[in-house]
């Protein structure tokens, strides 16, 4: 079988996941002996190809036209590759530029798609395992189809890093008629008076606070630990803290040498931004909660109980 | 202007749950309207408040038991609501993308709006490809993740929440569909008013008959065959004991990682 991985980047540098799709393109080849085909669309192709030329990529195709992502030109592109290619297996990042052209792609294509594969393997068929209620359940859905589209989930597989021998080849592609979409630019979420990606030790809060005026209550705790107060995605959302205190896929990836995270489940988009932190301690009253897999130490309790009692000891 | 609002009724986990063959017992499940769906309507009746001549249709597929969600947005105002439904979805696992496409596209095509907006995704099978794939199939224009939307003559300009803390900005023409994330907006809570309006509004049911289609449209070579609790990692110490003992116990642990030491 035939695999295309489409790699991902944004302002000049290739995103992680796109040394990921590498390893789980080759995983699929490997189930039958095949080729792995990567692409690389808009930027500098000639620089991102020589990235991805790694260890068991037969082929890296460069599509080169304009600088940053555009769906139309990125689904142009994927749908002219595959029509070239045939592949058996495309895949894609499931990232927010993934969810703005796999679908698009598919759809065109008429292929099934499997999006935010967390493993899967190749047997006369494909058959991925996803999750679903929040994580909460993983699930296993077999595809009977030849041919298929798959998205993956950022750091589900381990990046490739090996160089490796593969022919790069340009591809041309010119879009069909005018883009319906046009990019005007990037912006940084504000900064704020507080930088979490500085502190030493985070008090992170999330849904379990359940109200904004409860908010005091882990304040107290992070100024009784010296510590700097973040937070999950629901809490910014609600508009309780600032955009540049959440901590996450689209918040900011922190390392403290602490992270309390007090009432939060910890979902995959959480757990992308404070996983690389020294000691994670988590207080939760839900005792199969996400963040307790992650977590060096945990209370499994009501953070109403505890958090008080933990604001004694140190006051 | 015609804006058409896809909305799901989801079902959420308990803590504890028990596994059933392919589903969670319905005991251990309770029925809400999708949160990311929430940011979309609220996001459409903004824009019906502040424009003359706005028309906010809310499209659901579920059972009849949904109609008690897609109430929460017609009590949130949206202005008529319909629900797909049909005998031949009883016997369906799992309604993956290309069918929810075809029902969706059929509606788009039935109702001709200038807009439609979904959420991101849903919170339940958590596909999060659903609108783009219907925008393919209509043939309208999109964007994804979008946390800002300000509505032009024929375009909207959009920001698109990236990966760590960047937006993109980004104009799109319409008609399009845009996937919703959270935190665009505050939704509002359903008023007793709006409450007791929403139960004289219309919710049209839609066969699949009524949308030109037939029992193939739920075909799907994508069949949900396994489903388990995934096996905990975790090696974490959990401190057990009364609240003050295991608020003690954590204290003793982050003083010795110098903690709280001024």
């Amino acid at each position: 079988m035939t695999v295309l991985a489409v790699a991902d980047h944004r302002r000049g540098s290739l995103r992680d996941v796109s040394y990921e799709l590498v390893t789980a393109g080759r995983q699929l080849a490997d189930s039958t002996g095949g080729d792995l085909h990567v692409a690389v669309i808009s930027g500098n192709v000639e620089e991102f190809g020589e990235k991805l030329n790694l260890d068991g990529v037969d082929t890296v195709h460069t599509v080169a036209n304009g600088e940053e992502f555009n769906h139309d030109v990125y689904a142009g592109a994927v749908e002219a590759l595959y029509a070239e290619l045939d592949p058996t297996v495309l895949l894609m990042p499931n990232s927010v530029n993934g969810l703005d052209y796999a679908p698009a792609v598919a759809n065109a294509l008429d292929l099934p798609l499997v999006s935010d594969a967390v493993d899967f393997d190749y047997d006369d068929g494909l058959t991925a395992t996803r999750e679903m209620y929040e994580s909460k359940v993983e699930t296993t859905v077999d595809v009977d189809a030849d041919q298929v589209a798959v998205t993956i989930r950022g750091g589900e597989w381990p990046a490739s890093t090996k160089a490796g021998d593969a022919e790069i080849s340009a591809f041309d592609f010119e879009p069909e008629g005018e883009l319906g979409s046009r990019v005007l630019g990037f912006e940084e979420v504000v900064g704020g008076d507080v930088d979490i990606t500085d502190a030493d030790v985070l008090v992170s809060v999330g849904r379990g606070i359940e109200e904004e005026e409860n908010l005091e209550l882990v304040e107290e705790l992070a100024d009784a630990l010296g510590a700097t107060l973040s937070s999950s995605r629901p809490i910014v959302d609600a508009g309780w803290l600032p955009p540049n205190r959440q901590v996450g896929q689209s918040g900011k990836v922190v390392t403290p040498d602490v992270y309390l995270a007090v009432g939060i489940s910890g979902a995959v988009q959480h757990v992308a931004g404070m996983k690389g932190a020294d000691t994670i301690i988590a207080i939760n009253t839900d005792p199969n909660a996400p963040i307790f897999d992650i977590a060096d130490y945990g209370i499994v309790g009501d953070l109403f109980e505890v958090v008080p009692e933990l604001i004694e000891q140190f006051n | 202007m015609k804006i058409l609002v896809t909305v799901k009724e989801v079902a959420e986990v308990e803590d504890d749950f028990e596994i059933d063959g392919l589903g969670i017992d319905e005991a251990y499940l309770e029925y809400d309207l999708n949160e990311w769906d929430d940011y979309a309507v609220e996001e459409a009746v903004q824009i019906a408040e502040a424009g003359d001549d706005v028309e906010v249709v809310s499209v659901t597929i579920g059972p009849e038991r949904s109609e008690e969600t897609i109430r929460m947005a017609l009590a949130k105002g949206a202005d008529r609501a319909i629900r797909v439904w049909d005998d031949a979805f009883e016997d369906v696992d799992l309604l993956d993308v290309a069918a929810k496409t075809r029902l969706f596209a059929a509606v788009v095509e039935q109702e001709d709006p200038d807009l439609v907006l979904t959420g991101v995704q849903a919170s339940d099978d958590g596909f999060g490809a659903t609108g783009v794939s219907v925008a393919d199939e209509v043939g309208f224009e999109w964007a994804a993740v979008v946390n800002e939307l300000e509505l032009g003559e024929d375009v909207a300009n959009v920001r698109r929440e990236l990966e760590g803390g960047v937006e993109e900005l980004t104009e799109v023409d319409l008609p399009a569909v845009l996937t919703i994330q959270t935190g665009i907006n505050e939704p509002r809570y359903a008023s007793l008013r709006g409450i007791r309006q929403a139960q004289r509004k219309e919710i049209a049911p839609m066969g699949l008959g009524d949308l030109g289609l037939d029992a193939s449209a739920l075909d799907s070579p994508i069949e949900l065959t396994g489903m388990r609790e995934p096996e905990s990692e975790s090696d974490a110490t959990i401190f057990e004991g009364s609240a003050e003992e295991t608020a003690a116990q954590l204290a003793d642990v982050l003083r010795e990682k110098g903690v709280g030491a001024q």
